[in-house]
């Protein structure tokens, strides 16, 4: 029976459920659960204003179809799908794709400055694996944009005040709360494994404390910190992922790491070069000849190798980024064909990325913010010279399991409580720290479109399972609550008291590197085997460090060790998921099983936690059984292929991407054809 | 490996109140160094050139790419980003690089200062929309390319804390909101439905620590990391602020 009254518990407290990180994913949430009138307390690492949403560059995909080119969210749909390689379960994808032109209008409304037609229209850029203007943009800073403008909304939030069951204001108490600069420790949970709350730590006074939370949704982002330097910011280590899947949370397709084609090295992270740089027409190219050594931009056109044009005359240069990436690879790597550069005297692992030949004002008005980068941290103007770029780690399409319940039409169920719904009850999780949408490899300018269309519908699924749930975690035994805060600050004591050979950050640059060379682009299953056992050993190196800082605050190296921990945990399911997994799937390539084999792997990986004498290790399952609001579920590790029929996945042809799409869209070869032919 | 050396003088403090102190480093050169990779040198070998081992620096930092606004800090004698400040660029004939922390905000430790009055500010000048709410309402007003453009530069705003760091008119014995939240009213007041609650906006900026406090020393829009145009800003919202003064809600 569900509780009495919606806003107060029995004990007259106001009950708040907890969301755990600042970005898209998270802030839209927020926003959504505010709405129906639930009030939040938002935890964040860091201001929430700074997440790592902040770094997407080019663009959120809608297919508003402004450009007259027979663009629908049914073709959306598909593409998304084929750029997967038909890993994603697809009633979450159709959602997404039938939701997208009203998120882009929404944000336009909240005051996002995206780039506009000369009509005042939203303008619409290309981006890979589709052939349509499908990617709206604010510059080349379109998530820092898009999390400026959800920031606003929930700090918006943050000063109205909460009404109870008759709509009376009460005093003092506003819908969101925020908590800034606290890490995410663990779940709180009672002895049946409901999710009541969490203990976190204030990471400036170090005090850890355990809150009560009716629900919790954990959109704390990925994990590509494990792989050492990469795209992604310092923050995403994946420590709270990781936290949750030790108590029991399903961990589903881990083993697929997106790897960016473009971005500059750097000596403390490989910085992003977007895709949507290609979207504009700029052009990838290395020198024909491997002792090439005149300046990029003195090379002549007919001594210059395009070779995703030449190898994909249907998508060119806007190929999906894996499989970008694996050319970029396969050039470098083992053609030796890499850009020479003078100061190295070798042939590095870089190509060129050729913006050259667009006109300068345009580039200015549509691509300035990623220049600016390249100006500032290369030291070279990319206006007249070829920018020399690399593949980095980007994205992770894997991540903590989550539910969905369908709907007849084939997309979901609004409002249901299975949406996002991880298999701890009470426990959600959305944005890049879930699995949901983007299969064995995420197209561009669709991750900031799955954050906040997770957070539309994360939002009134927790609203649901909150009016449902029979007793308030505010009427639990304080208990439950002390006994957690009991364990995790014993947990950080331990951490203060070590004082081993070890330094922490050392055991992170190896295991970097290592993850780095050996499970990203290609992977071999004797290599995969090494990691894995080195992971063993860095896993004992770990608990021999020496903590070096025992300061009372803002200790950020103990709190490192625990991430670090954490990070250990999932590197294993990342690796153990690739050598599980014997075939070529998106992101996934293996030399020695080229194909895509559906009939053995046509299915989630569900990975669940456990330890062997002390020793983590992961038990993989086929089907999960679990509760919500005290009823059972059953969900497998099947695909939900209900919408689009899995096909060979190609992109030499143009339009091959949404072949069979329906609806009313045109076929894609005919219309774009114009817009092939200008990137060629 | 080169022998090429960089040398870092970091100012320490373990909290406010407490004596604060440097710390010398000397590290190994290394390709593409800036002085966040730099400070990450000193996780793994905390040594000083004195040769004690110390706590590692502490300081803020997230995406390092000059768009999160996390790693403000002075870096010799400027205040700026840490992950722009490329070792090459500032030290290029091996000088000692000095880093503190910001000057105008509470210290939390070594380089990590306490920036919330920026974030209140936000709300003291009501920066957003008021949006009737998420679900679907059709397509936002149509606005010109060039409005765009406008909005845009002043929309890169990162609440880094640069412009009140330099502006002698925010310190101890001023309440100056500073020219990044009077930037965002400016932002706001431009925007077809933000402009619907513009007077509401302007005054906030009316009374004590508002617009009128700025001083015009103009040092804001010299250490934008952004280039965010402070100055003009702040210039359009005090004529808007003495037309509203002036003539209220005549002036619609």
């Amino acid at each position: 029976m569900a509780s009495k009254s919606a806003t107060y518990s029995e004990t007259g407290k106001v009950r708040r459920v907890i969301v755990v990180g600042g970005g898209l994913g998270g802030l839209m949430t927020v926003i959504k659960l505010c709405e129906a009138g639930v009030p939040v307390d938002l935890f964040s690492l860091v201001p929430v204003k700074r997440s790592h949403s902040v770094c997407a560059q080019g663009g959120i995909n809608a297919s508003v179809n402004t450009k007259g080119e027979g663009d629908s969210p049914q073709v959306h749909l598909e593409e998304t799908v084929y750029g997967g390689d038909f890993l994603a379960n697809q009633p979450p994808v159709k959602g997404m794709a039938d939701a997208a032109p009203g998120i882009v209008y929404m944000l336009d409304r909240m005051g996002v400055p995206f780039n506009r037609t000369p009509e005042g229209l939203l303008d619409f850029r290309r981006f890979g694996g589709t052939l349509f203007h499908r990617t709206a943009f604010a510059g080349a800073t379109t998530g820092q944009q898009l999390l400026y403008a959800l920031d606003e909304q929930v700090r918006r939030f943050e000063t109205i005040e909460v009404e109870d069951d008759k709509g009376v204001a009460i005093h003092g108490e506003k819908m969101v709360r925020k908590f800034e600069f606290w890490d995410f420790l663990s779940v709180v949970q009672e002895d049946n494994g409901t999710v009541r709350g969490i203990v976190a730590q204030d990471v400036k006074s170090m005090a850890i404390k355990a809150f009560p939370g009716d629900a919790v949704c954990l959109a704390t982002g990925g994990p590509g910190i494990v792989f050492g330097r990469s795209t992604n910011s310092v923050i995403n280590t994946g420590t709270a992922a990781s936290a949750v899947y030790q108590q029991g949370a399903c961990y589903a397709n881990g083993e697929f790491i997106q790897v960016h084609p473009t971005a500059i090295p750097g000596a403390d992270k490989l910085r992003l070069i977007s895709e949507s740089a290609r979207g504009e027409g700029g052009r990838v190219w290395v020198p024909k000849d491997i002792k090439e050594r005149r300046r990029g931009k003195d090379v002549p056109e007919k001594d210059r190798e395009y070779f995703l044009e030449d190898k994909y005359p249907g998508y060119g240069n806007l190929v999906p980024r894996d499989i970008a990436s694996r050319e970029l690879f396969l050039k470098c790597f083992h053609e030796g064909k890499g850009v020479f550069n003078a100061k190295s005297q070798k042939n590095e692992n870089e190509v060129y990325l050729d913006l050259t030949h667009l006109p300068q004002e345009a580039l200015r008005k549509k691509l300035a913010g990623i220049l600016e980068i390249y100006e500032k941290f290369v030291g070279e103007d990319p206006y007249t010279n070829p920018m020399r770029v690399f593949p980095a780690v980007h994205y992770s399409m894997g991540g903590l399991w989550v539910d969905f319940e369908r709907a007849e039409n084939g997309s979901l169920v609004m409002g249901h409580p299975r949406n996002s719904a991880t298999n701890l009850e009470g426990l959600y999780a959305t944005g890049e720290c879930e699995y949901q949408y983007h299969g064995a490899n995420r197209l561009g300018a669709n991750s900031l479109l799955s954050c906040i269309w997770g957070g539309m519908i994360t939002g009134p699924a927790i609203a649901t399972y909150r009016k449902n749930l029979g007793k308030s975690s505010y009427d639990l035994s304080s208990n439950v609550f002390d006994s957690a805060e009991k364990r995790e600050r014993a947990k950080y004591e331990k951490i203060l008291k070590m004082d081993g050979k070890e330094n922490p950050y050392r055991i992170h640059e190896e295991l970097g590197k290592m993850m780095l060379l050996d499970v990203t682009i290609e992977r071999h299953n004797d290599k995969l085997d090494k990691v894995i056992s080195s992971i063993d050993e860095l896993t004992e190196r770990a608990k021999n460090v020496g903590v070096t800082d025992t300061a009372a605050r803002s200790n950020q190296g103990a709190q490192f060790v625990r991430h670090l921990d954490n990070m250990l945990v999932l590197a294993r399911v990342i690796a153990q998921g690739a050598r599980n997994r014997d075939e070529s799937r998106g992101a996934h390539f293996k030399p020695a099983f080229k194909d895509r084999n559906d009939e053995e792997f046509l299915r989630t990986t569900l990975a669940l936690h456990k330890e062997d004498g002390g020793r983590p290790s992961i038990n993989y399952v086929r089907s999960l059984d679990y509760s919500i609001n005290g009823k059972p579920v059953h969900a497998t590790d099947q695909v939900d292929i209900s919408l689009v029929k899995p096909r060979a996945r190609k992109y030499e042809t143009a339009g091959a991407a949404s072949a069979t799409a329906k609806g009313d869209a045109k076929p894609a070869a005919e219309t774009a054809k114009p817009a092939a032919a200008a990137s060629t | 490996m080169s022998d090429r050396k960089v040398r870092f003088k970091i100012k320490r403090q373990d909290a406010p109140g407490t004596e604060a102190r440097w710390d010398e480093f000397l590290l190994d050169w290394e390709p593409q160094m800036n002085v966040i990779s730099s400070l990450m040198a000193i996780q793994r070998n905390p040594v000083t050139t004195d040769n004690r081992t110390v706590a590692p620096v502490v300081w803020e930092s997230v995406c390092l790419e000059e768009v999160c606004g996390s790693c403000t800090m002075i870096v010799n004698g400027k205040v700026r980003q840490a992950c722009t400040a490329l070792i090459d660029q500032i030290a290029p004939n091996g000088e000692t690089i000095t880093l503190e922390p910001m000057t105008k905000f509470p210290l939390v430790r070594d380089l990590i200062v306490d920036r919330q009055k920026m974030f209140d500010n936000l709300k003291k000048v009501k920066a957003w929309i008021q949006l009737d709410g998420t679900h679907e309402l059709g397509a936002a007003p149509r606005q010109s390319q060039e409005n765009q453009e406008e909005a845009y530069p002043l929309s890169r705003c990162m609440t880094c804390g640069c412009c009140l760091e330099a502006c002698p008119q925010v310190n101890s014995h001023s309440d100056f909101i500073g020219p990044a939240a009077i930037n965002q009213v400016r932002l706001f007041n431009m925007h077809p439905s933000g402009k619907m609650h513009a007077a509401e906006r302007l005054e906030t900026l009316m009374g004590p620590g508002g617009i009128a406090d700025c001083g015009k020393a103009q040092n804001c829009v010299e250490v934008c990391p952004k280039e965010i145009p402070l100055v003009d800003s702040i210039a359009v919202v005090s004529r808007a602020t003495t037309k509203h003064m002036l003539f209220g809600w005549l002036l619609k």
